[in-house]
């Protein structure tokens, strides 16, 4: 089945340059409904208000860490199924062991270019 | 009662504690003490000479300050750099032919090579955090031996669970590589 390429789509970064860089990123591969959260807290109250057919976060926020997030997500009926890709600088094995524990889809380690950015997207939702 | 004569009192003390008529194990026991002493002593002239306090209120602060400073330089910077190549890319809407793939290329790397303000920036947090921690050991060092260091309780705290997992970006050598972490997601 095709991607929708016009799904919406979250980053959650608090960094503001992360965000737009990730958010350029993404409407240079074709994707167009991008919303931004700057924490985990805000991203969560934004999927309860909202659909989304990806989540690309950050690892490293406060107050409520990726990580958090990404449980949050899980234990979350509604939400439990969305697709959520970890972009960070987190780069130890225990981090990355516990994102997967937590029902992380994927994991960028920060830095990263565009093609790394299109591999994990399509392992995620599908070839685009 | 000034530090040197409370220093004078704590060795004499020892002496003449050592000097009296004991036996031969507690004499060195009490030789050993005033030795401990003696060190201890020289010791804290050494530390007021490095002048702790000093170290604390100007220079920690100050790296600090200028670290704070590059990362406000360099966030300013990315942003007119992360403007200019939006402007690039919307200028390539308008073109047709092969410029179009080559200006999204170029724009691509452009985007690409501004993630290092994060990385850079999550780094120098880390140095400044290292540095909050040096302060706080300056200031209990500086409160062990008789100095304020008011401010100087630790505040190091042990971070546990997934507040462990927060380390920020890691030295090259001692990071995990994405196609380890790829290895990783496909172990099943």
């Amino acid at each position: 089945m095709a991607v929708d390429m016009k799904m919406n789509v979250l980053i959650v970064d608090d960094y503001k340059t992360m965000l737009r860089i990730v958010g350029n990123l993404l409407k240079q591969l074709g994707f167009s409904n991008i919303d931004e959260a700057t924490d985990g807290a805000t991203a969560l109250e934004k999927m309860r208000q909202k659909n989304y057919g990806l989540v690309i976060s950050d690892w490293n926020m406060e107050p409520m860490t990726g990580l958090q997030l990404l449980k949050e997500v899980r234990s979350d009926i509604k939400l439990k199924a969305v697709p959520f890709i970890m972009v960070t600088a987190e780069s130890k094995t225990e981090n990355v062991v516990a994102a997967k524990q937590a029902g992380v889809n994927n994991y960028i380690v920060k830095p990263f270019n565009a093609a790394t950015l299109k591999e994990k997207i399509s392992s995620v939702i599908g070839a685009f | 009662m000034s530090k040197r004569t409370a220093r004078r009192r704590k060795v004499a003390v020892v002496q003449a504690v050592s000097s009296k008529r004991r036996p031969a194990k507690r004499r060195g026991l009490f030789s050993e003490l005033e030795s401990l002493a003696m060190f201890i002593e020289s010791a804290k002239r050494d530390i007021a000479a490095l002048h702790p306090e000093e170290i604390r209120k100007k220079h920690l602060p100050t790296a600090a300050d200028e670290l704070d400073a590059i990362v406000a330089s360099t966030a300013e910077a990315t942003g007119s750099i992360l403007d200019s190549a939006e402007k690039l890319s919307a200028i390539g809407e308008t073109v047709t032919g092969p410029a179009v793939e080559q200006i999204t290329e170029q724009v691509t790397r452009i985007f690409e090579a501004c993630t290092f303000q994060d990385i850079t920036g999550q780094r120098i947090t880390k140095v400044v955090k290292t540095l909050k921690e040096i302060d706080a050991k300056v200031g209990e060092l500086v409160r062990a031996f008789g100095g304020s260091g008011r401010a100087g309780r630790s505040r190091v705290r042990v971070r546990r669970g997934d507040a462990a997992l927060l380390n920020g970006p890691q030295l090259p050598q001692n990071a995990t590589s994405q196609a380890e972490i790829d290895a990783l997601f496909d172990k099943k």
